[in-house]
């Protein structure tokens, strides 16, 4: 039986990893390869890379160290964040990822699944989706959460997905940083129509969060969360024992 | 020393590096003097099998695989490389492949209810249906691997070493022989991976 799928995810910047609430506020708070390391050999099925840097140098050091990455721990690594074209795709392919998660660019220019998804396969393309509560709807919010694109979420999964995205991460803005658990309303929206696995992202802050996601929605196939791995409030061994225990099958 | 077959399909990065890891010396390549004088042979693939299948007969290397799993050589395919030892692909069309291993490659869709989200991405638990294999000596039944895939090897009975249970019993690892395959990628299979790939290499 397939197993639900713990990802850690790291937001990387200038070569460091860091994390904001509510995607304001970043802050320091470690070693890119020492934490991939560290969450690899503590059970984590998968590592999400999230480049948030601006600058060319940045970018370069960013693939500089994914390489490092790639070489020393083999499970799947799914790199996002500048992620615009095709030859983007192309820079992190060859340094080691697996997948690549397309969010702004895609909006930008929809087109770009589709390329991607015939030139490396559907299963290379994860539609990373921010989305946030609207006036009674779910809208797509582009630049790290910053902009409403006025697209109704739903709607554009759909579309990503008739365009050949393999994955969806959905990130809920409503409940991002806050620690209160994860979106389970939009998340069961977006579960709806799914046709490819789903990704749950944003407001884990205990181990309770990810057993009660995983109860509530089984049609949610991971859990992504970010600062409560880094700064130890939720250990992943501890986590998939405790969704063992629950019934929920997990990769011990 | 291990080849790792390069004919212009996919992502080889880690699957090199994987070979690093566990100290076996590792070449990528396409040349066929390399493939002959390599003591074990990896053929990896990702993408679609028509493509892949055109690429190694248009480059003279499908027949230099079926010549070198004749004379005894350890080949292992990696997912599509595993799909493309059976005989036949029905992946958009028909498409024949190296036919070392015997069956034929099948939509995962065609036989499962629309709860089974396709592509069948995930940790699964091996079912070991041949426990003698070598390939396992090191792991042990219910052992999770890493998939990626909507197809799948499907009427090779004869030839199974393992499955995982994703609505049907996917044929998680084949063999014929000294030819190998697994649907799965052992070099995203962490620990269980490596071990994989260190029995191969004793092979």
């Amino acid at each position: 039986m397939i197993t639900k799928r713990i990802i850690p995810c790291l937001d990387v910047k200038d070569g460091r990893v860091v994390k904001g609430v509510n995607f304001l506020g970043l802050a320091d708070v470690s070693s890119p390869i020492k934490l991939a390391k560290f969450y690899s050999d503590n059970g984590a099925d998968e590592l999400v890379f999230y480049d948030i840097t601006a600058s060319a140098e940045g970018r370069a050091l960013f693939t500089d160290i994914l390489c490092e990455v790639a070489s020393t721990i083999f499970i799947p690594l799914t790199v996002g964040g500048g992620i615009n074209t095709v030859d983007d795709f192309d820079r992190v392919l060859k340094c080691g990822a697996d997948k690549v998660s397309v969010n702004s660019g895609a909006i930008k220019n929809p087109d770009l699944i589709n390329a991607a998804a015939q030139k490396y396969g559907d299963q290379c393309v994860v539609l990373s989706v921010d989305a946030k509560r609207v006036d009674g709807a779910y809208h797509v919010f582009a630049k790290g959460g910053r902009e409403d694109t006025g697209l109704d979420a739903i709607e554009w999964i759909k579309r990503g997905q008739q365009m050949g995205a393999g994955e969806i991460v959905l990130n809920s803005i409503d409940t991002d940083g806050v620690k209160n658990g994860f979106d389970l309303e939009m998340l069961g929206a977006v579960c709806e129509i799914a046709t490819v696995p789903v990704i749950a992202s944003g407001g884990a802050g205990s181990i309770e969060h990810f057993t009660e996601l995983f109860n509530a929605l089984p049609k949610v196939d991971a859990g992504l969360a970010a600062s409560i791995f880094h700064f130890g409030e939720v250990s992943i061994k501890e986590l998939k024992q405790t969704l063992n225990k629950e019934k929920i099958n997990v990769r011990l | 020393m291990v080849a790792i077959v390069d004919y212009g399909v996919g992502n080889l990065f880690s699957l090199k590096s994987s070979f690093g890891f566990i100290n076996e010396e590792v070449i990528v390549t396409g040349d066929p003097k390399c493939l002959c004088n390599a003591d074990r042979i990896i053929l990896p693939g990702v993408g679609a099998f028509g493509d892949a299948a055109a690429k190694l007969k248009e480059s003279g290397l499908a027949d230099l695989l079926i010549k070198l799993a004749g004379e005894g050589k350890p080949i292992l395919g990696i997912c599509l490389g595993m799909q493309l030892l059976f005989e036949k692909s029905y992946e958009y069309g028909e498409h024949d492949g190296l036919g070392l291993i015997k069956g034929s490659v099948k939509p995962i869709a065609d036989k499962v209810s629309a709860e089974y989200k396709i592509p069948h991405i995930g940790w699964n638990a091996l079912k070991i249906t041949d426990k003698k294999s070598p390939l396992f000596k090191y792991i042990n039944e219910g052992d999770c691997v890493y998939f990626v895939h909507s197809y799948y090897g499907a009427d090779c009975d004869d030839s199974l070493l393992a499955t995982a249970e994703y609505g049907i019993d996917v044929a998680a690892a084949v063999s014929n022989g000294n030819v190998y395959g697994t649907q799965f990628h052992p070099e995203k299979s962490g620990e269980v991976g490596m071990k994989i790939l260190k029995a191969f290499c004793e092979i």
